[in-house]
């Protein structure tokens, strides 16, 4: 179980990841035939509330840089999780390593105390 | 999470940026403490910084019909206890608002209050008690990284709703709102977190068990199991 635990803790992450694809329903087109985009960001939808509930809030500041397009801001999302996955392996490799090598080291020395 | 620029009124902008600082200037004080302590400690604050680098550029889809994110503030706080994670959360949130136009620098605040601080504050909370209460070391990881993460996500809801109280109902309907969108957005999501929290947990304690039993997370005969 321990030995599989960190395989079937990732299935589980994916499965909660994939499944509501299937469990959401595509919205109808609304009235002005213009279909309903779903999966859209939380942070979006948020706004959207905040302009319901007080009509006349206008955001007084703008983001100084915005990503020209959603292709430039996916690049940028993945070069963040790239960048960070790529350290952790590193490190998890490093760690490795270095306990395998501590572990040959004191096989050498009890084989040697012999 | 993410509460867009310009998107608090200035004064609840400037608030949230108060009541931030001080845990930010603290968590500096106690990571480069740590730090000077137990220099090799040094690649595993990168690791605890990485993880959440990587979980909140995952946006995942959710049962709501929305994507959110996992904030992955979890793991550091319980490795370098929760003040540590202020500087390394504002760190990731500034990147985002300047580079990605995802949050922003007035909201920054607020946003750290509620990624940076009141997550890893609840998750060494959580995970003290589950430990006390003699919950397995995994069971208590999990619950400890996703509470965190849906208590972030209720904060934000909390600042939107003080920020934009309903003219009808007030600060309680509109918080329902909020909450609506982003809290039972992230139930799932918080889930994933604390899955994923464990994982990283198993690895680090497979390979590093002299470190974080000089963290006092675990005793030795729990690694070994």
């Amino acid at each position: 179980m321990k030995r599989y635990q960190n395989l079937l803790l990732l299935i589980a992450v994916v499965v909660l990841g994939v499944a509501p694809l299937w469990l959401v329903d595509k919205q109808e087109a609304g009235p002005d035939g213009e279909e309903v985009a779903i999966f859209g960001g939380a942070d979006d939808k948020a706004k959207g509330v905040i302009s319901e509930i007080d009509p006349d809030y206008q955001p007084w500041f703008e983001p100084l840089i915005e990503p020209a397009s959603g292709e430039i801001a996916s690049m940028l999302f993945a070069l963040q999780a790239a960048l960070g996955a790529g350290f952790i392996g590193y490190y998890l490799g490093v760690a490795r390593t270095r306990e395998k090598m501590k572990r040959d080291a004191e096989g050498n020395e009890d084989a040697a105390g012999r | 999470m993410h509460i867009m620029e310009g998107f608090l009124p200035v004064k609840h902008a400037i608030g949230w940026g108060v009541a931030a600082a001080p845990f930010v200037a603290y968590g500096i004080y106690s990571v480069k403490k740590q730090i000077a302590a137990n220099p090799e400690q040094r690649m595993l604050l990168g690791v605890a910084a990485a993880f959440s680098f990587v979980l909140s550029a995952l946006k995942i889809p959710s049962v709501t019909g929305s994507c959110s994110h996992p904030t992955g503030t979890g793991l550091g706080a319980l490795l370098f206890g929760p003040a540590a994670m202020a500087p390394v959360g504002a760190v990731v949130l500034l990147f985002q608002a300047l580079l990605l136009a995802h949050g922003g620098l007035t909201t920054l605040g607020a946003n750290i209050f509620s990624m940076a601080i009141v997550g890893p504050f609840a998750a060494y909370a959580v995970f003290k008690l589950a430990r006390s209460l003699k919950a397995s070391l995994a069971v208590s990881v999990f619950l400890a990284a996703s509470l965190a993460d849906l208590l972030t996500y209720v904060t934000t809801s909390v600042q939107l709703a003080m920020a934009f109280p309903d003219p009808l109902g007030g600060f309680m309907a509109s918080f329902a709102k909020f909450a609506g969108i982003f809290a039972v957005t992230q139930i799932p999501l918080a889930i994933s977190e604390g899955l994923l929290t464990v994982m990283i947990f198993n690895a680090l304690a497979r390979f590093n068990p002299k470190e974080l039993q000089d963290m006092k997370l675990t005793d030795t005969a729990e690694v070994r199991a």
